[in-house]
This record gives structure tokens, C-alpha cells and sequence, in this order.
């Protein structure tokens, strides 16, 4: 059937399948990229950077699918997730571990710490159905402006966290200190057409290819994609596309939303951990507080719908997204140079495509 | 299944609904009341000049909220697009150097159509994600925080060239500073353009207030003794009124008469406390018109308004407007009591901090009005004040306080909406058992 359907695709077809909003931010982006070229700026550097972005922010944006899927729509309670990954992040380095132990460590104390913070998150969704969305948002803002007293308040004990006069944890803690910084991602890192050759291993010129850190997040798309398919995974959708039908067949739906959103705040967890390694620092405090927008607008970019996800609308909308605004800033600061265009275009973009997504919301009848 | 169950799990809602209705005020109770337990910095005069001041700078925008509620659109956090169409309106009449008071009410009438225009569409926006407003209305709100920094940033100058040694614009000619000053009134300004037209000595507000409480008050029972049918009230409530206005009437007088320490308590700006009034009362009568009426049926149900011949989109859109429009308003209010244009900042809290303010006052998505406005506004700013105190007394740190009042802030927004749909989706459950 598919393939009969194919020999005609019509273009109105295509827009159908990639969905209009991906084609238009795409095409901007690649306009972007080509306005670059021309205005001599390295399109090497700006694809590097766009890989290392996509791949710091991917298991974030990963984060959205089970949350859609099973129904509760685009997970805004993201910081939940997160902050229960900074206080593994913030113990393992208490603990003392160094290195990979500091990578290995966070993630073992961040998954449990999740998957209670989930449960009771998941708890909350189906106590307030109809209004998750507001609901997740607050719940989100909520806790990361309750972490802050904790951040002030433990007494932690380790000189590569403290303030150097006085109690609580620094906003930004350097992991240079502890050696985590770059650490997934400059394992096997190599770059593509480093002065001529194809492959140069440990590179550092050419479009830089953060190994570890891409295998991680594809392995965890991989997980989310074969989760999908498992009988878990499926009653999970089936309660999300029609709550009736699927309640009427035997799936308990509170239950397949408690453990979508357990997944959702795991992945806000290890994402964060991962984000933290990329970029080299651990942001405390208020940081978090808007982090759940930008991944609900990658993967509405990707193709996604306020109740349909995709693993692929993950990773197309996460390089889109961060490509875009990769690009958009050397590019703007060329044409005009002072002013502050690449963050206006983000707050527009990303706010517009959550909008048009939320216009497309069914279920709002009068 | 059996009748005996359902009864008894409604009354046990109705012994603990009063609490429950008010939890949110009464933590809000409790906790301004432990930090003067607990702070021995704030004295009376400290607090209620603060109190003062801040009231008469927020209150309006609060009120800007009740319309929209009534109308079922919930809470309008899209006030910040008017909060905007204020700003816009209040920067091109500084740009011209237009001020004093009649600089004032030419800015309010500028923004009229420009926050007109804004509400339209937004009111658009919100009939297109029907059912999904609140969250919708917080997006439009940074949607448009978007659009406004390219206005203020990047048209502003090189779109529109202006001259580069406006005391307004940045020094290269291109974008608004990050703070204007809004010049004092009497240089021919904004600042306190409204707030010092009139001012009287606090305590004589309070007895006026009072005075016209208690008046109230007694024309209610008047009314009542007329016509009881037409004309109920609560009992008790009208008791503790009565009692409450006597006691601060009293309270002020004894002031007043003996020069005591609280009438050295800032005075207190009577235009500014009028326009706060006169929304207060224009809210309360335009639920006696049509159009308001329209706004309760399609608040209550807008499937059976449609059916009853209202048209449901027009009335929706014009809920929004108006509210735009009085936030806008509120804004220009709250900025020339500030004195300065936080350009890229003022705006941006603005939406929450109104919320939380009505929330707190007891308001829910479904039902808000000028008493929840009111007592909300106090009790949000009384929780404002003291945080800091509270932080600094307990545990030494002030900062301390200001993280565990942002976090008051979201935390009461994230709980009176929480409890709200955990109660609303509890009883269609009893319904449908």
C-alpha cells in the first residue's frame, strides 16, 4: 500500500509527512548557514558546534516523548528532572569521586533519585487531569525555586563547590575541577576534513565529532524506540491516543501516565548530567528554571504535535533547533553588529512554534 | 453504588471546605504573622508604609485579572502583553518629552489602542487553544517579550533612526537603554505624575475607608429591612465587618487625636487609591450589564451560551481586551509611582506576580473578584516584605528569604491551580459515581 502511495507523492504530501513548521525553521536554518558562507564565516565551526549543542541537549529534548505519548502532553515540569540530576551531580562530587567515577556515580545516584521524584510527579499529573500543562509549569518553577534553599542551605563540605567566603553551594561550579568537563564527549572524539584528511582522531580543526556523547544519547534513543514497542511502551500510547478506548480495553491509565512521566524525569536527569559534561560547568540555583521551553520547542520543531512524539522528531528537531541558533548568532552579529537579534529570533521561534502547537490541541471544544 | 457513602464523603468536603477553600490566604496569614513574631527589625511604620506603597502600585493590575476569570478564560498571564502596550506608550511619551499630569493621561490614552490592539489578538489566540488559555497566555506573554525587545532593541534605531543623544536611547544610536528615567513631575515628568496630585496623611485614609465600609454596611441592612427577598446578605460577615470598620475607626482617630507614632507612615496618594476604586466598582457593575451577563454564561458554560444565541469568540475576545487594555493602564500606574523604565524588565513579573496576588486573595480559575483582588494584594505584598526579615532573623541570611519568596510565588500559583482541578476533578468523580 505505502509503496503504491509513493509513486505519486505529491509536494503537498511530503510538507504533510515532515510537517510544514519543520520545513519552514529548517529552511531558515539552511539559509542562515548559506548567508553565512558568504559572509565568510567557517560553516565547519558552525556544523561542529551545532553536533556538540545537538548532542548536550538531545536526551533533554528525549525527555518530551513518553511524556507526550502516554498523554500528559509536553513534559514543562522538565526542571522536575533536572534538578534531581544537579543534586546527583552535587553529591558525586561531595563524595569525592573524580573523572568518570564523577560521570558513572551521577547517574547511578540520579536515576533512583528520579524515578521516586517521577512517581510522585506522575501521582500529581493524574490528580489534575485536563490542566497538566499549567500545572506541570508551576510544578517545575516550583521546585527549582524550593532547590534553591537547598543549595544555600546543606552543608556541603567539598572547596570545588563552596562559595570562597561564606555557606552554599557556587551558581556555576567548573568541572575542570574534578575532571568532568568534556569528559563523554572527548571520548574517541575525532573530526571530518581536518586540513584534507577525512578522519583525524583527537582533533581539534575540521567539524568535530563528540563521540561518547552522541553514542550515549543515540543509545538512549535507542532504549526510548524499543521501549515504544514493548507491551508497556504500546499500552502507554494507547492510553494517550484514546483514554476511553484504551481504559474499556484494559489498560490502567493512571498507571501507564505514572510510568511515562517516571521515564520523562530519568531522562530530565541523565540529560542534564550530560548537558553539564558538554558544557563544562553545573548551573545551580535559578538555571534550570526555563530549560523545560527550549526542549518542548526542539521537539515541536522536530515534527511532534502536543500529543504525538516521535523519536525522530527528537533528533531532526534538536539539530534544527540548535543549529538554528548557532547559526543565527555569528550571523546576525555580522549583518548587524550591536545588537542582540540571535536571542530576540530565539525567544520568537521558540515561543512561537510552543503557541502554534498548543493551537493544535484537540479536545477544545466550547 | 450506595447512597450512605456518597453522602458521607460530602459532608466530610463541607466540615473542612472552609479551610480548605482559604488554605492558600491562611498560609499567607500565618506567614506574615510569623515573621513579626519572629523579626524584631520591622516596626509598624516600616511595614505599612511598604505595604502602602506597594499596594497602591500593584492593585490595579490585579484588578485588571477579574474580568477574564469571570469570562472562564482562567488567569490571564497574558497581561504582560498589556503590561507592554503601557510601556510602548509611556516611552514615546518620553521620547517627546511630553509629562506632568496631563502627559500622564495622554500616555493612558495612547496605550488605549495599542493594548486594544494587542487584546484583540490575543483574545484571537486564546479561542484558537480553547480549553488550553492559561498555559497559552503565559507562552504569548514571553512570545511577545520577543517582539518587543526587536521594537525596543533593533527597530528603534535603525529602522526608525533616532537621535542618538536622547537621554533615552544607547549611546551608538541604535535600541532604548536598559533603564530611563522617567524624570520627576514637577521637572516636567511622569514620576509621580498621578501619585502627587493629592496626597493625605495615611491614617486619615484608613478612617475614610472604614468610614465608607461601615456606611456600606449599614446600607445593606437598610436595603434588607426594605426588601429581605431582593436584598440578602450574610450575617455574620456584615457583624465582623461592622465591628472591624468600628475598631479602625477608632484605631485612627486615637491616632490622629494624639499625633501618635503611626501617622508618620507615608501619605497615601488619593488619585491614584480613586482610579484603584473606580475598577473596583466598574468590575462589580459590569456584571449587571448585557455584556457582563454574556461574560457569566460563557463562563459557566460556553456550549450552552452559544446555544442561548451569545456569540462565544466575540465576547471572549472582548474579556481579553478589556483586561489588556486595564493592565496596560495598571502598568503606566505601577511605572510613574517606580520613576524609572526598567525597559527590558518591568514587564516580564508582572503577569505572575498579579496572579499569585489574586490567587491568594482566595480566587480560583473559575470564580475571582474585587474582595480576592483586594485582600489578595495585601496579603501577597505582606508576604514580600517579610521574607526577607524572616530569612535574616531565622538563619542570618537575607538572601535566604528573597529565594524562599520566589519560591512563595510559583508555589501558591502551582498549588491554588493544583488544588483547584484536584478538587473540580474529585466531585465530577462523586457526580459520576
Amino acid at each position: 500500500m505505502v509503496g503504491v502511495k509513493n509513486k505519486n507523492t505529491s509536494i503537498k504530501d511530503v510538507v504533510n509527512k515532515i510537517g510544514l513548521p519543520t520545513i519552514i525553521i529548517g529552511g531558515f536554518w539552511i539559509l542562515l548557514l548559506i548567508a553565512g558562507g558568504f559572509l565568510g564565516i567557517s560553516i565547519k565551526t558552525l556544523i561542529s558546534d551545532t553536533i556538540k549543542r545537538a548532542g548536550m541537549n538531545g536526551i533533554l529534548v528525549l525527555a518530551m516523548v513518553p511524556s507526550i505519548q502516554s498523554g500528559t502532553g509536553p513534559n514543562f515540569a522538565l526542571p522536575v528532572g533536572i534538578v534531581c540530576g544537579l543534586f546527583a551531580e552535587v553529591c558525586a562530587i561531595e563524595f569525592g569521586f573524580t573523572g568518570w567515577a564523577w560521570l558513572f556515580y551521577s547517574i547511578v545516584f540520579a536515576i533512583p533519585l528520579a524515578v521516586i521524584v517521577g512517581y510522585l510527579y506522575g501521582k500529581l499529573l493524574n490528580a489534575v487531569k485536563g490542566s497538566e500543562m499549567t500545572i506541570a509549569t508551576y510544578t517545575g518553577f516550583s521546585i527549582v525555586a524550593f532547590m534553591c534553599l537547598p543549595w544555600l542551605m546543606i552543608p556541603f563540605k567539598s572547596k570545588n563547590m563552596g562559595w570562597f567566603i561564606g555557606k552554599g553551594l557556587r551558581e556555576t561550579i567548573q568541572l575542570d575541577a574534578i575532571g568532568g568537563a568534556q569528559i563523554l564527549s572527548d571520548f574517541l572524539k575525532f573530526s571530518l576534513f581536518e586540513d584534507g584528511a577525512f578522519i583525524t582522531m583527537g582533533g581539534e580543526g575540521g567539524i568535530i565529532i563528540p563521540t561518547g556523547m552522541l553514542l550515549v544519547f543515540f543509545l538512549c534513543c535507542f532504549i526510548v524506540w524499543l521501549y515504544f514497542r514493548s507491551k508497556s511502551g504500546i499500552a502507554i500510547s494507547a492510553g494517550g491516543i484514546n483514554p476511553k478506548f484504551a481504559q474499556s480495553s484494559g489498560i490502567n491509565i493512571d498507571r501507564c501516565r505514572i510510568k511515562a512521566n517516571i521515564l520523562s524525569t530519568v531522562m530530565g536527569a541523565i540529560g542534564i548530567i550530560i548537558y553539564s559534561q558538554g558544557y563544562g560547568y553545573t548551573q545551580l540555583y535559578t538555571a534550570p528554571l526555563m530549560m523545560a521551553f527550549p526542549a518542548v520547542a526542539a521537539v515541536l520543531i522536530g515534527g511532534a504535535t502536543a500529543s504525538r512524539a516521535k523519536v525522530s522528531h527528537v533528533i531532526i528537531g534538536v539539530v534544527i533547533y540548535q543549529g538554528l541558533f548557532t547559526t543565527a548568532l555569528p550571523v546576525a552579529n555580522q549583518l548587524f553588529e550591536g545588537t542582540d537579534l540571535s536571542e530576540i529570533l530565539r525567544m520568537v521561534i521558540q515561543n512561537g512554534i510552543i503557541l502554534y502547537a498548543l493551537t493544535q490541541v484537540e479536545g477544545g471544544d466550547k | 453504588m450506595n447512597n450512605t457513602n456518597i453522602t458521607e464523603r460530602l459532608k466530610t468536603t463541607k466540615a473542612s471546605t472552609w479551610v480548605a477553600d482559604n488554605i492558600v490566604s491562611l498560609i499567607f496569614v500565618a506567614f506574615t504573622l510569623f515573621g513579626f513574631l519572629v523579626s524584631d527589625g520591622v516596626t509598624m511604620n516600616f511595614f505599612l508604609t511598604e505595604l502602602s506603597s506597594r499596594f497602591f502600585r500593584n492593585a490595579f493590575l490585579v484588578l485588571s485579572l477579574v474580568i477574564p476569570v469571570v469570562a472562564g478564560l482562567g488567569l490571564n498571564f497574558g497581561i504582560v502583553v498589556g503590561a507592554m502596550a503601557g510601556q510602548i506608550a509611556i516611552a514615546i511619551i518620553r521620547f517627546f518629552e511630553l509629562g506632568g499630569v496631563m502627559g500622564l493621561f495622554l500616555t493612558m490614552a495612547l496605550a488605549f489602542p495599542i493594548a486594544a490592539l494587542f487584546g484583540y489578538f490575543t483574545g484571537v489566540l486564546y479561542n484558537k487553544t480553547r480549553g488550553q488559555e492559561m498555559i497559552a497566555s503565559l507562552i504569548v506573554g514571553y512570545f511577545a517579550n520577543g517582539l518587543y525587545q526587536f521594537l525596543f532593541l533593533f527597530v528603534v534605531g535603525v529602522i526608525i533612526k533616532v537621535p542618538s543623544n536622547h537621554p533615552m536611547i544607547k549611546p551608538d544610536g541604535v535600541g532604548v537603554r536598559m533603564t530611563v528615567d522617567l524624570v520627576p513631575v514637577k521637572d516636567g515628568g511622569l514620576k509621580y505624575a498621578l501619585d502627587k496630585i493629592w496626597e493625605i496623611p495615611f491614617m486619615w485614609a484608613i478612617l475614610l475607608i472604614f468610614a465608607c465600609i461601615l456606611l456600606l454596611q449599614i446600607w445593606k441592612i437598610y436595603k434588607n429591612k426594605k426588601n429581605p427577598t431582593l436584598y440578602r446578605y450574610n450575617k455574620t460577615m456584615v457583624l465582623i465587618n461592622i465591628i472591624l470598620s468600628i475598631v479602625m475607626i477608632g484605631i485612627s482617630i486615637h491616632a490622629i487625636t494624639t499625633n501618635s507614632s503611626l501617622m508618620m507612615v507615608r501619605k497615601v496618594p488619593v488619585v491614584t487609591g480613586l482610579f484603584i476604586v473606580a475598577l473596583c466598582i466598574f468590575n462589580e457593575l459590569i456584571l449587571k450589564t448585557k455584556l457582563g451577563q454574556d461574560f457569566r454564561s460563557v463562563g459557566q458554560s460556553q456550549h450552552i451560551a452559544e446555544v442561548s444565541g451569545i456569540d462565544v469568540d466575540k465576547t471572549r475576545i472582548i474579556a481579553t481586551i478589556m483586561s489588556t487594555v486595564l493592565a496596560s493602564w495598571g502598568q503606566i500606574m505601577y511605572l510613574q509611582n517606580m520613576g524609572t523604565l526598567n525597559t527590558y524588565g518591568a514587564h516580564t513579573q508582572i503577569g505572575m506576580f498579579s496572579v499569585a496576588s489574586l490567587l491568594v486573595g482566595g480566587a480560583s480559575t473559575q470564580k475571582a473578584g474585587v474582595k480576592h483582588a483586594i485582600i489578595g494584594t495585601l496579603l501577597f505584598n505582606s508576604m514580600f516584605i517579610m521574607s526577607p526579615e524572616i530569612g535574616l532573623s531565622l538563619f542570618g541570611n537575607a538572601l535566604l528569604g528573597e529565594y524562599f519568596r520566589t519560591f512563595m510565588v510559583y508555589g501558591v500559583i502551582g498549588l491554588a491551580l493544583g488544588l483547584h482541578v484536584w478538587r473540580a476533578n474529585k466531585n465530577s468523580e462523586i457526580t459520576l459515581d
